[in-house]
């Protein structure tokens, strides 16, 4: 409509919220119930706090993956069977 | 049944193999190069190149498709070269001042139309700081930048703990 021009400096009230609801989708605390939308600020809200535990997450692992180096005399070389065998179980 | 199959033969394309390979490589420079680390600061030292691997593996491997992934590989690249050239600063130094004039200017025009409905500016904001790019988004850009960050970031911890369920086992 007349958003083509001027989207990018004048997003509608209905582009955000339903950019918004996307995020709801993708969030595990929020999409229970994907039928009743929670509000706009507590979605803000519960994506920067997800994002927040997923940031110490990957700092945890890294200091796993690190206390592994130091025990493990070598590490493996890279390879592919090793790639698939990784990958085979993540959905 | 299919979906058993397809798992057992993941796309060597998709993001998850390009970044699991990457970051695999990456470990094993930084193991081959370190000498077994002693002291804590050394130990310390690793754990920092292994985290700065594994978000340098994902912005990789998602490339300059998106915005947050340029703006980390721009923030890494920028890294190695300050601690190169330090006496290179022209260079860094307007690009860090043409960065601060649009986020000044995006500050305005997002001050001024956007204060909408989004349940107080705050979140919008804290959320332009956990975003890479965050700063100079405007806010419709931000929200889908923020899904597919999230979505990366999801995969990134899948991978990092699948590899320590590998290597856990002697």
């Amino acid at each position: 409509m007349s958003s083509r021009t001027t989207r990018a400096s004048q997003p509608t009230e209905d582009e955000i919220k339903e950019l918004i609801l996307k995020l709801q989708a993708l969030l595990p605390r929020l999409n229970h119930r994907p039928n009743t939308k929670a509000s706009a600020s507590t979605i803000l809200e519960e994506t920067c706090s997800y994002i927040k535990r997923l940031h110490k997450e990957v700092g945890d692992l890294s200091q796993r993956l690190s206390q592994l180096l130091h025990d493990s005399a070598e590490f493996v070389e890279v390879d592919e069977e090793l790639i698939t065998r990784l990958l085979s179980n993540i959905n | 049944m299919n979906s058993r199959s397809l798992l057992l033969s993941p796309n060597p394309n998709s993001l998850k193999s390009r970044f699991t390979k990457g970051l695999l490589r990456a470990l094993s420079r930084i193991n081959k190069h370190r000498q077994q680390p002693r002291s804590s600061r050394e130990i310390r030292k690793r754990h920092r190149l292994i985290k700065a691997a594994a978000y340098g593996s994902m912005a990789s491997s998602v490339g300059n498709r998106r915005a947050w992934s340029r703006a980390l590989l721009w923030k890494i690249r920028n890294q190695t070269r300050r601690g190169y050239a330090a006496t290179r600063n022209i260079g860094s130094s307007t690009r860090q001042l043409s960065m601060k004039k649009r986020i000044c200017d995006l500050q305005k025009g997002n001050n001024s139309k956007n204060r909408v409905e989004v349940g107080g500016l705050g979140q919008v904001d804290k959320l332009r700081r956990l975003v890479p790019g965050g700063q100079v988004m405007h806010t419709c850009s931000l929200l889908e930048e923020t899904a597919h960050y999230m979505k990366c970031l999801a995969t990134q911890v899948k991978v990092m703990t699948r590899i320590v369920e590998v290597y856990n086992i002697p």
